[in-house]
């Protein structure tokens, strides 16, 4: 394949930060937008063109008699760290890296037309083109990464981004500390990753993903059975790798910084803190999927956390206020499901049936559709915020008849991600559910349930902005749809979310590349379609019409609803960790060692010096004659001493 | 003699001195040009051996150094002036120029007595390339002292704050550093040779004939390690540097943070490590502990200071301490990212004493707690923090990302729990100083503007833009395209590593 | 009569020792130029008698004598005009007044 088109994919956004970074000051915004858009949507072209290369073209490189291959289109040295571990930069083409190519430049796209309506009136519009540049780059530079290396490189990258976008409105000291916290937790987590890798390329001498993976067995034969506090060493790796996936992806107990990161701006969190970086995690694991399947205690321990995640993020969904943070929740809660679906889906017969790699194609099936409604819905609540200027269900309520088309394309996304068919949530979900009854029906029942409440929490937001009753506000200021720019975005997506769930995804995307004929499993389907009704009825139930129930229920369990408010109190939790311990008790006493200790002693070393000079400095006392006394006296000694010598 | 294309690199600060003595006090003029002609000079110099180098190296030059000179200086005790590079030295060189021409430009308006002030800064820039020239364990050693000297009377005089007090802590300490420093280069001359054969300070011609008894090298070991240590800020002798830093002027800071803790780390492996490697082999574990500690207690200290200067200072102390550890690791990969954390640390130091001066120039205050959302009124030198920033935390696509990476990766390859653990402590490092630098940018740049008063306050100057872009471009450089500065150390620690691996 | 060494030597010594004592415990500046000049001529009355009966043949110790007597004269020149100055700075020449030289 020609290496051209791969090289401006990730050429195009970059220059555009560049330009945009360094020039955008002297530039109009309108100039600005247009570049960063036309930048963008050329960046788009290209990538389809490459994605559908790769799927369609039926080239031996890419599909070796029907099993899809993996491809590095280049691959040159950046870093020799030795002979054999070489950080190679490159361009990887298989399956899921041309689907994320899709997803982001999609999803990319659509937020820069978004933006062009939604930031018009900010300050810093050229900055923000240039942020949002600089963070396509890195997130495609990262999926595809064709060594683990450069994905950590990107990786990094894009927490940067993430942080410039996140504080991009930097004069709110809200929204300074939201940046700066999803900087550090992220960055920790990236700490457990780097030393993940170098575990791993301590015992398999690459970096290379497709060394890793083609063969995992043999490339990590070498680990000799080293272990570690009873694990093996290989285990500790893929733990510490998937921490790294735990940080971006916002998986307990590292999901705090992602609810704050709402602080950015709206388009912004639609396709960073919804459908692109945070599935970041996601995509490590399935791009590391063989590997983790030769260590299957590792997988178990991503479904375990998936798990738990998944029911925690959506229980703190159902009593959050911010319609943002509502989302957000949502987006943990979706990304765990992705996380047990890959979880189970190591290669274990079930009567007869290999049921590997079906978690693994529902997870990316579920990644993709996710991404577009995902999407949506920010992006739609971005329009919400637009019209009334708050993020609270509060300041909203009946704005079904002032916002037609939000409320319709809201309503398409809401469907979606309850898995109601025939919208695109449902066909994934229903996969990843068969996936996870297939491996233990303990799961497969959890995530039912997680599901169900999917389903409550987000039209319980719906039916709270726009029925519940009319905003007396809305008499001073009356909403209305957003102008064409933002619209059309949400119109695409939402047709995207119509038909999604119809793409035959397991012909293109399997785990190893052999195609995978997907079917409805009818009782899974039909348990959970009645499962997500149930829990729309219940909203529908509660919130459709004002009424007292809610109050009433949230006064019969007040710590409930607090608990689950306040988030179940992770951030006080580690508010008291980071300000009172690490800050106050160990950072504070090891400045005071250091002053009071350490320089203290350099200082006590200085004033002995000092006194014991002063208390002989009373020799010199200026009296000339007992000069001449101690003179004579030491020439007599002396005098003494050599005669003692001679004889 | 002046055909050798080295002795130029002290032959140009001689010259600077000279012609600063020529300009009248007053003329700032022609102190300007003086020193803008002889630190662009001495930069196109370093370049210009950097790429004669490159090509003398690409030609299959593989001595183990090049443009070697020696001449006698003084013949009782054989001390010679004797030079040569190899691509560290080159390299540290072009450090140095680098810095120098930045920091001359960062004080275009020193004040007061520019004259005096450029002329001993012109001494310690003698200092410094002088070092980096030597292959001669006296004339280094000599240099070495002649680079200190100055920083007392710079910091004393045209310091800030408890100067008088922070200049003579530095120099005492440094000072009782070299001590230990000449014990230990004594040490290794007298046994330079054979029984009977001519004793010698040359550090190519020791490495290839002497064995010295492993008892005394374990002696001399300690010296020279702690003596360049000193000066590398190592735990628990690095308390000169908060105090140093926070009252040295700019352009002092710059240059000495930039450099002159490089010539610690560097003094480190080419004597203590090269010299003596069977006791390098055997106590580094002492020094593992040592600059372990410093690593992550420095990055700690950071978190909780309020005044500028002494948050960059200790995570300098975090920075070095990294030098130091990688060059203990003794394998190529981790003494490499010593190297490029040498550099890298000494163009993103230098960048932020630089910003820290020109804010410090505006606010007149260093204290975080009485600034704020300076980002808003002066978008260029907020910019260039936040990139220094990102430089020290370890951002791909900057240089200290690339050194951090090296090093652990390095590190990691000694396979024994010990080393493991203190690799990965050391990795902590990254969370610890993404948070004291985010703590910073947030307080400092971001936010609302804490003072009203600093609205009135002007953004970077032509100078100040120049002397920041540089240091820029640098990191961004080594950011990006690592992999022939990666080739060039590589190469270079061939030998170090071969005495390292003969001697186990 | 053979005048052995001896005899030139002890006035020599008790020259020396009175000087001495004379330097110690006089506290008036010239009287300790006095005692100090008589150290000297001790000095050089040595010179001389070594020089006599070490090396009867060579004249060093006689020229170097001569050279003493001169340095001698010009720093009791020097020493008297720093004595006529402080006299006129501080009134008297009491040693122990003079002690600005301390620590």
């Amino acid at each position: 394949m020609d290496i051209t088109l791969p090289i401006l994919i990730l050429a195009i956004p970059i220059t555009m930060f560049l330009v945009l970074g360094i020039g955008g000051v002297k530039m109009s915004r309108k100039l600005a937008g247009v570049l960063g858009i036309c930048g963008l949507g050329t960046t788009a072209v290209l990538a389809y063109i490459v994605a559908f290369t790769y799927y369609f073209s039926g080239d031996p490189l890419f599909i070796l008699d029907g099993v899809r291959q993996q491809y590095q289109v280049f691959d040159v040295t950046w870093l020799a760290f030795t002979q054999r571990l070489v950080v190679n930069l490159g361009f990887l083409l298989d399956p899921i890296s041309a689907m994320m190519l899709i997803v982001i430049t999609t999803i990319s796209f659509m937020v820069h037309l978004y933006s062009w309506g939604y930031m018009e009136h900010e300050p810093g519009f050229q900055r923000y083109y240039a942020f949002l540049s600089l963070f396509t780059f890195s997130m495609l530079g990262l999926v595809v990464a064709t060594n683990i290396f450069q994905m950590y490189i990107f990786w990094e990258l894009v927490g940067v981004s993430s942080y410039l976008l996140i504080g991009f409105f930097y004069k709110l000291p809200s929204a300074v500390s939201a940046s700066k916290k999803a900087f550090i937790v992220t960055r920790f987590a990236d700490l457990g990753f780097l030393i993940g890798i170098l575990v791993l390329s301590y015992f398999t001498d690459t970096f290379n993903f497709i060394t890793l993976t083609q063969n995992p067995e043999s490339v990590l034969g070498s680990t000799g059975g080293a272990t570690f506090m009873g694990a093996s060493a290989l285990t500790w790796a893929m733990v510490l790798i998937f921490t790294g996936g735990m940080g971006k992806s916002a998986m307990l107990p590292l999901h705090i910084w992602l609810p704050d990161a709402m602080e950015g701006p709206t388009p912004v969190s639609a396709l960073i803190h919804a459908a692109t970086m945070v599935v970041a995690g996601v995509y490590l694991v399935a791009r590391m999927f063989p590997v983790y399947c030769v260590v299957p205690s590792s997988l178990t321990f991503v479904t375990v956390v998936g798990a738990i995640t998944a029911f925690y993020a959506a229980a703190v969904a159902c009593a959050q206020i911010d319609i943002k943070r509502i989302l957000a929740f949502s987006t943990i809660s979706q990304i765990a499901f992705m996380m047990v679906s890959l979880g189970v889906a190591y290669d274990q017969p079930i009567e007869g049936v290999h049921y590997s790699g079906l978690g693994y194609m529902a997870s990316m099936f579920h990644l993709f559709t996710h991404a577009m409604f995902k999407a949506l819905l920010f992006l739609g609540a971005g329009a919400l915020i637009h019209a009334v200027h708050s993020n609270n269900y509060t300041a909203m309520g009946g704005l079904y008849k002032y916002m037609p088309i939000t409320h319709w394309t809201f309503l398409i996304g809401c469907l979606a991600i309850a898995g109601i068919p025939p919208f695109s949530g449902f066909f994934s979900k229903d996969e990843m559910l068969a996936a996870m009854y297939a491996n233990n029906w303990v799961w497969g029942a959890w995530m039912s349930m997680v599901a169900g409440l999917t389903a409550f929490y987000m039209f319980r937001m719906y039916f709270l902005v726009f029925w519940w009753k009319e905003n007396p506000h809305y008499k001073e200021h009356r909403p209305h749809d957003a102008p064409w720019q933002m619209s059309l975005p949400l119109i695409i997506l939402a047709a995207v979310s119509c038909v999604a769930g119809f793409i035959p995804f397991g012909e293109f995307i399997t785990w190893n590349g052999e195609p995978y004929h997907i079917h409805l499993e009818a009782p899974v389907a039909i348990t959970s379609i009645i499962i997500a009704l149930i829990g729309i009825f219940i909203a529908f139930k509660l919130y459709f019409k004002e009424n007292s129930v809610p109050t009433r229920l949230k006064n019969m369990m007040p710590t409930l609803w607090e608990a689950a408010h306040r988030r179940f109190y992770w951030d006080e939790i580690y508010q008291f960790i980071t300000h009172k311990i690490i800050f106050g008790i160990i950072c504070r006493s090891i400045a005071w060692f250091d002053r009071h200790v350490i320089d203290a002693t350099m200082d006590g070393m200085a004033w002995i010096a000092q006194r014991a000079s002063a208390s002989i400095k009373g020799m010199q006392n200026g009296a000339i004659q007992a000069y001449v006394i101690w003179y004579f006296m030491g020439a007599v000694v002396l005098a003494a001493i050599t005669w003692l010598c001679l004889i | 003699m002046f055909g050798n294309i080295l002795i130029w690199f002290v032959i140009i600060p001689i010259i600077m001195m000279a012609g600063l003595g020529l300009c009248r006090n007053s003329n700032m003029k022609a102190i300007r040009a003086v020193m803008v002609v002889c630190s662009v000079a001495l930069l196109g110099l370093a370049i210009w051996l950097c790429c004669d180098f490159l090509r003398l190296r690409g030609m299959g030059d593989e001595s183990e150094m090049l443009f070697t000179g020696s001449w006698m200086w003084y013949a009782p005790l054989n001390i010679h002036l004797a030079v040569g590079v190899d691509g560290i030295s080159v390299l540290m060189l072009l450090l140095s120029a680098v810095i120098v021409f930045a920091g001359t430009i960062a004080s275009w308006q020193i004040n007061p007595l520019p004259k005096n002030f450029f002329l001993w800064f012109a001494l310690l820039s003698t200092g410094v390339f002088g070092f980096f020239i030597s292959i001669d364990m006296f004339t280094m050693f000599m240099f070495y002292e002649v680079a200190l000297i100055p920083m007392y009377l710079l910091i004393g005089v045209w310091g800030t704050g408890r100067k008088e007090y922070s200049a003579m802590k530095l120099t005492l300490m440094l000072m009782g550093g070299s001590a230990f420093l000449m014990l230990g280069l004594l040490g290794i001359f007298w046994h330079s040779a054979p029984e009977g054969g001519q004793l010698t300070w040359n550090i190519l011609e020791i490495s290839h004939n002497a064995s010295i008894d492993p008892s005394w090298q374990n002696m001399l070991f300690c010296f020279t390690f702690v003596g360049f240590g000193v000066l590398g800020a190592m735990f628990p002798f690095h308390t000169w540097s908060p105090d140093g830093h926070a009252c040295a002027p700019t352009a002092v800071s710059m240059l000495h943070a930039g450099v002159l803790m490089k010539l610690g780390g560097y003094g480190c492996f080419r004597i203590a490590i090269f010299l003596l490697p069977q006791a390098a082999n055997e106590l580094a574990w002492i020094f593992i502990i040592l600059t372990g500690i410093s690593i992550v207690y420095g990055a700690f200290s950071a978190c909780v200071q309020t005044d500028l200067k002494y948050i960059n200072a200790y995570s300098s102390v975090s920075h070095c301490g990294m030098v130091l550890f990688a060059i203990l690791m003794l394998n190529t990969t981790a003494m490499t990212g010593a190297i490029m954390q040498m550099l890298s640390h000494g163009l993103m130091t230098a960048l932020f004493f630089a910003l820290i001066g020109m804010i410090y120039g505006r606010t007149h205050t260093r204290d975080i707690r009485q600034m704020g959302g300076l980002m808003q009124i002066m978008p260029y030198l907020g910019v260039c923090y936040m990139i220094a920033g990102f430089a020290s935390l370890g951002l791909p696509g900057l240089s200290g990302f690339v050194a951090e990476m090296t090093i652990f990766f390095g590190a990691f390859q000694d396979s024994d729990l010990f080393h493991r653990i203190f690799v990965i402590c050391a990795c902590s490092a990254i969370v610890t100083t993404a948070v004291y630098i985010l703590r910073v940018v947030g307080k400092l740049l971001l936010g609302p503007v804490h003072d009203e008063h600093h609205r009135q306050l002007t953004d970077a100057t032509w100078w100040e833009r120049l002397s920041t872009v540089t240091l820029i471009v640098c990191i961004a450089g080594i950011g990006c395209f690592p992999n022939w500065i990666n080739e060039t150390i590589q190469h270079s620690f061939q030998p170090i590593i071969a005495a390292i691996q003969g001697a186990i | 009569m053979d005048l052995s060494i001896l005899w030139y030597l002890v006035p020599s010594v008790i020259m020396f020792v009175c000087g001495v004592y004379g330097f110690v415990t006089r506290k008036n500046l010239i009287a300790m130029l006095i005692s100090l000049e008589l150290m000297l001529n001790s000095a050089d009355l040595n010179f001389v008698v070594f020089n006599r009966f070490l090396f009867p043949g060579s004249m060093e110790g006689m020229v170097f004598t001569l050279f003493s007597i001169a340095i001698a004269a010009a720093e009791t020149a020097i020493a008297i005009a720093i004595i006529i100055n402080i006299y006129r700075a501080i009134g008297n020449t009491d040693v122990r007044e003079i002690n600005k030289l301390k620590h």
